[in-house]
């Protein structure tokens, strides 16, 4: 009976309802589509790092795994490495921001990095063939609409794109690793090093071994499990303050909207208001049928919330997807549906106490 | 139920509203004795307190002094949580307004005092011969809205009856209807207490509105004269 109250209340008032619906939508998908893009990012970080085909990750010392720019290790190192027992391929790179946004350019030794990685997929062109060669990945290439033949700008230079491969490895830039290190002044010096292994199972026996080397403290070395296990959102800094900060904006503001919807349906349903009490509607009673008309919009709100981020998803891949990320994240949902049916149910706490406070007989004689 | 005694029972009642730096003495010492299947009609002029008289009856608002107790229960000592329980299950209203609810049918304005009172929302078959006796049976999916006031005014007096009060309460049940409607009401109000026992209270300016029930009770300045 009270479900049918609520539903002619929220009839009642459809464009209300909807603008409430819909701005809960929004705090819901605000939330989803940061949590989804951090997702999205750092999977795809992973993905990417595992696409290089290594089992050992080197960085020199002092980095963090997450900063990549710069070159601190001379290139001498990967002749080490490779010499080491059980190694099959070791290759380096250096790592260089493009000058643009998030996107990072690395200069690699391409026949070592293609062993390593089983090769690049060509989808036009082929690998550097001359010294102004780029090679850039498919999302890349339809992100900035570049073909084989394109010119672009990268480290202060124009390069031709000469080849566009699958993404999936290492980044989305490639330039050969001596030209980078000219460039930018690093002659000689690498960002990192991969290390690929005769068999995987010797991982483990083989960082060990680089552990315990003296000439190597300080060092990190990774093996490729613990490398991506390291993108997490406890390692990205800030991430997790901004996502927090974010909910509560998003919160606040779907607080504030139901609390605005709900004190002018109170005002206006005085007198309804006053009827019930007439008919000997205890405050619960009341209470009960305002904080389910809360929670209709909020669930509501949330469902609208989560449909939103697939469009979210659309717009980012679409317009941002060389850069950005963005996942579906259904173990999200419960959460943002219990922060908009919460956010909405403590939106009406304090219009309900009104609407229970208010004098019967005043409400009754309300228009 | 009542031992006998009256169903209502009213003693040195009086009722003053502060206004402002003013106290306004609606009830001046009301003694009411009402026995169980009375239909009393309650005139007098405006102002002498006629629906204050009622509110407190139906526990809307708390007497200055004095008691008032219904069916058994004494009003004065509850609290306002108290009296909203006594008006479900002891007191139905009938307001001039109608105060339907206008999102609801009829039949779910009727349902809703049910819920109120913690009933099962389906109307029993008794109560099906009630709806059939107050003539809105073929009304009962309309919203107030669709309806014409004697039809919304007799939607009202089915919810008010509906959990079988004790005592019913209508404040010019007929105030805002034609002739033909208000005659209409009348009539049933009159049924209702001749053929089910209902005891009726109700308030009229109107003297052959009065005479259809079988007691009058005439105020003037918050008390009783006759
Ligand atoms: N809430 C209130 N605040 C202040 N004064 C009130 C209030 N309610 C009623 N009064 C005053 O109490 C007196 C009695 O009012 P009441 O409404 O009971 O009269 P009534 O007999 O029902 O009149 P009417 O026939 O016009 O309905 C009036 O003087 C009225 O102004
Ligand atoms: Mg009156």
């Amino acid at each position: 009976m009270v479900n049918q109250l609520v539903a002619e209340n929220l009839k009642h008032r459809p464009v209300r309802t909807l603008l409430s619906i819909v701005a809960i939508g929004i705090e819901v998908v605000l939330i989803l589509t940061l949590v989804g893009l951090s997702r999205g990012m750092i999977d795809e970080a992973q993905r990417r790092a595992r696409g290089v085909g290594a089992d050992i990750w080197v960085r020199p010392p002092g980095t963090s795994v997450l900063s990549l720019s710069g070159a601190s290790m001379p290139e001498k190192m990967i002749a080490y490495f490779a010499s080491q027992p059980h190694v099959v391929v070791a290759t380096g790179s250096i790592v260089q921001s493009a000058g643009t946004g998030l996107d990072n350019v690395q200069g690699i030794q391409i026949e070592h990095f293609e062993k390593m990685s089983g090769g690049f997929r060509y989808l036009e062109g082929g690998p550097f063939a001359g010294s102004e060669d780029l090679i850039v990945d498919e999302r890349y290439a339809s992100q900035n609409k570049l073909k084989v033949g394109s010119r672009w700008k990268v480290i202060n230079r124009e390069w031709r794109v000469g080849g566009i491969v699958e993404p999936g490895k290492l980044t989305r830039l490639f330039l050969p690793m001596n030209l980078v290190q000219d460039l930018t002044g690093n002659t000689g010096k690498i960002s990192q090093i991969f290390i690929k292994l005769d068999d995987s199972k010797n991982t483990a026996e083989v960082v060990a071994a680089f552990k315990a080397n003296p000439q190597l403290a300080g060092y990190g070395i990774f093996s490729i499990d613990e490398y991506t296990s390291l993108w997490s959102i406890d390692n990205l800094p800030a991430i997790k303050p901004f996502i927090f900060i974010v909910i509560f904006i998003a919160v606040t503001v779907g607080f504030i909207v139901v609390f605005l919807s709900m004190y002018t349906a109170v005002l206006e349903r005085t007198r309804e208001i006053g009827v019930l009490k007439s008919l000997g509607a205890q405050p619960g009673y009341i209470l009960g049928i305002l904080l389910r008309e809360a929670g209709v919009l909020g669930l509501l709100g949330a469902v609208l919330g989560v449909i939103f981020s697939f469009g979210t998803r659309m717009l980012v891949a679409r317009f941002a997807g060389a850069m950005l990320v963005q996942h579906i994240v259904p173990d999200w949902w419960p959460y943002t549906t219990a922060l908009a049916v919460g956010g909405a149910m403590l939106g009406t706490l304090y219009p309900a106490w009104k609407a229970v406070r208010q004098d019967t007989l005043e409400a009754l004689s309300y228009d | 139920m009542t031992n006998g005694g009256p169903i209502i029972r009213v003693q040195a009642l009086r009722k003053v509203f502060r206004v402002g730096d003013v106290d306004v003495e609606a009830l001046r010492g009301v003694d009411l004795s009402v026995n169980k299947g009375d239909f009393v009609a309650i005139v007098g002029p405006s102002g002498s307190g006629k629906s204050t008289l009622f509110h407190i009856l139906g526990g809307l608002t708390a007497p200055t002094s004095g008691s008032v107790s219904i069916d058994g229960t004494d009003l004065a000592t509850l609290s306002e949580n108290g009296r909203t329980r006594v008006r479900g299950s002891k007191v139905g209203f009938v307001f001039q307004k109608y105060n339907l609810l206008p999102t609801l049918s009829a039949r779910d304005n009727i349902a809703i005092a049910l819920d109120i009172a913690g009933k099962a929302t389906e109307p029993d078959a008794s109560f099906q011969d009630v709806l059939r006796f107050l003539g809105i049976e073929h009304r009962l999916d309309h919203k107030p809205r669709a309806m014409s006031g004697g039809e919304q005014q007799r939607v009202a007096i089915a919810r008010a009856i509906v959990n079988q009060p004790a005592i019913l309460l209508a404040d010019e049940p007929t105030g805002n209807l034609d002739t033909a409607s208000s005659d209409a009401v009348l009539a049933l109000l009159r049924d209702l207490n001749q053929r089910m026992g209902q005891t009726i209270l109700m308030i009229t300016h109107n003297p052959e509105a009065a005479a259809y029930a079988n007691r009058t009770v005439k105020m003037r300045d918050g008390r009783i004269v006759s």
